[in-house]
């Protein structure tokens, strides 16, 4: 048995960390926007942006994989739109993963920012109004710091989710080092390949990263939550 | 009204009763296919199953991923592999039945594009390196990857096309990739795209047999096989001849 990490496993380590970093910036710019519209729309199609919103916590990656690869593909929608733009196609490239984790970890990130926009409510807005904030102002000095716990929340999960994503990697990346083998496929390759001893430690640290990670951030977002209130 | 519904109830009960009988009577064996496999055996399992009675339930996947949960305790009966290696592992391990293994099935290599004309009849397109993706299966799970790098080593293009290389998990994956369009380009096997002695979709280069190590696909009765008669039942028609003629009709060739 096996029992070493080639440097193709620690550059399988490496990517997973870059692309749970990407997805999560990414979709901090995506939630908030649409964790503020959904907390105050009154729109009748609000319900259905939601159900949209939250479709990934129930399809499985399988699923959203398949989907993806289609319409990435050059017969696709997305696929013909990236290659008339020059932009090359998504299937098999790392930017192609963030768009596929982006979409997964979604509804990760956009609830718990929701939820912390309508907990705040409007009337710190309205007391911000009669002060004369503007509303640019008021959106950046008086909601976004009361919903810092929600933020720190969305942070996490989407960090971990994209952390522990397989199903659409496996459907969308094509497994190649260094661009699309991520650590929990690189795991699954070395189980099949009967390599016990290598995918045991890379298991193994996973699990003891993940655990540290996220004590971590529960620790700090604690104390956060403390000055914030 | 309560006649009717006595009526229903006695026919749900011979319904239950005939079922218990049938179970009593026919086997199951759950088969472990290697996924190049997936059509011939769907063929010949539906004719093993109303020639015998029994049935056949079917997995399909690479033979490393197999071999792997087969040394786990996985509940297969047979395995049908993509090449002579893993089955003999097994059998060396005691974990399959000596002396019941044999070859079932020739493999043929392909290089296939979902674009019709987009292959030669030489495999010159590899060397002109027009396309962008060049889709096979892990060598280290899937015989026909292995078979793919073999081929690629011989034509002495292994090192220019590793920028193009993605990799599918099983063979089932390298074909969705390339069907999908995404990858222009595949190594899979022949029985793939083979309907009935023909090939009806995209264009394909059929690899030179010279080029790789013969792909000698064997099938393994399991040491594990809960209803041994029936998975000997099941090994056995597949060497018939109405079998073989399924297994040809898919491009696969016989020792």
């Amino acid at each position: 048995m096996e029992n070493t990490l080639d440097p193709a496993d620690l550059q399988a380590v490496w990517l997973t960390l870059k692309l749970a970093s990407v997805t999560t910036l990414f979709l901090l710019f995506i939630a908030t926007p649409l964790a503020w519209w959904l907390a105050h729309s009154r729109k009748w199609y609000k319900g259905a942006v939601a159900a949209l919103v939250a479709l990934p916590l129930v399809l499985p990656p399988s699923v959203l994989g398949f989907y993806l690869l289609l319409l990435m593909g050059p017969h696709g929608l997305v696929g013909s739109l990236t290659s008339a733009l020059h932009l090359g196609r998504l299937p098999f490239s790392f930017a192609g993963l963030v768009v596929g984790s982006v979409l997964f970890s979604l509804p990760f990130a956009v609830q718990p920012i929701q939820n912390a926009f309508e907990a705040t409510g409007k009337r710190p807005l309205e007391v911000a109004s009669t002060l004369r904030a503007g509303s640019w102002d008021r959106f950046f000095s008086v909601a976004l710091p009361l919903a810092r716990p929600g933020f720190i929340t969305a942070i996490i999960l989407a960090f971990a989710h994209t952390v522990g994503e397989f199903g659409v990697v496996l459907m969308l990346g094509g497994n190649i080092p260094g661009e699309t083998r991520v650590l929990s496929v690189d795991i699954y390759n070395h189980v099949e390949a009967m390599e016990y001893g290598t995918a045991q430690l890379l298991a193994g640290g996973m699990v003891l990263f993940s655990f540290v990670v996220l004590l971590t951030l529960y620790f700090t977002s604690g104390k956060l939550l403390k000055v914030s209130r | 009204m309560t006649f009717r519904k006595l009526n229903l109830w006695v026919a749900v009960a011979a319904l239950l009763f005939g079922a218990i009988i049938r179970s009593v009577a026919a086997g199951e064996v759950n088969a472990a296919v290697a996924a190049n496999f997936t059509a011939p055996a769907e063929q010949i399992v539906a004719l093993f199953q109303k020639e015998s009675g029994h049935t056949v339930k079917l997995s399909f996947g690479s033979s490393g991923k197999f071999t792997a949960q087969i040394k786990e305790g996985a509940p297969f009966d047979v395995f049908l592999a993509a090449d002579e290696k893993t089955p003999r592992i097994l059998e060396e391990a005691g974990l399959a039945v000596a002396n019941s293994r044999f070859i079932y099935a020739l493999g043929k290599l392909v290089l296939w594009s979902a674009k019709p004309g987009y292959v030669d009849d030489k495999g010159a397109v590899l060397k002109n390196g027009s396309y962008n993706k060049l889709a096979y299966a892990d060598p280290k799970l899937a015989p026909y990857g292995l078979a793919a790098k073999e081929t690629l080593e011989a034509l002495g293009l292994w090192s220019a096309v590793q920028s193009k290389l993605v990799t599918g998990e099983s063979i089932g994956q390298t074909y969705q990739f390339a069907a999908t369009g995404n990858a222009e380009l595949a190594f899979i096997a022949l029985s793939q795209i083979t309907k009935d002695g023909k090939v009806t979709e995209g264009s394909w280069w059929l690899v030179p047999a010279n080029l790789y190590n013969p792909i000698r696909q064997s099938a393994v009765q399991l040491s594990a096989a809960k209803d041994p008669a029936a998975a000997k039942a099941f090994l056995d028609f597949l060497k018939s001849d109405k079998a073989v003629a399924i297994i040809r009709s898919f491009g696969y060739e016989l020792p």
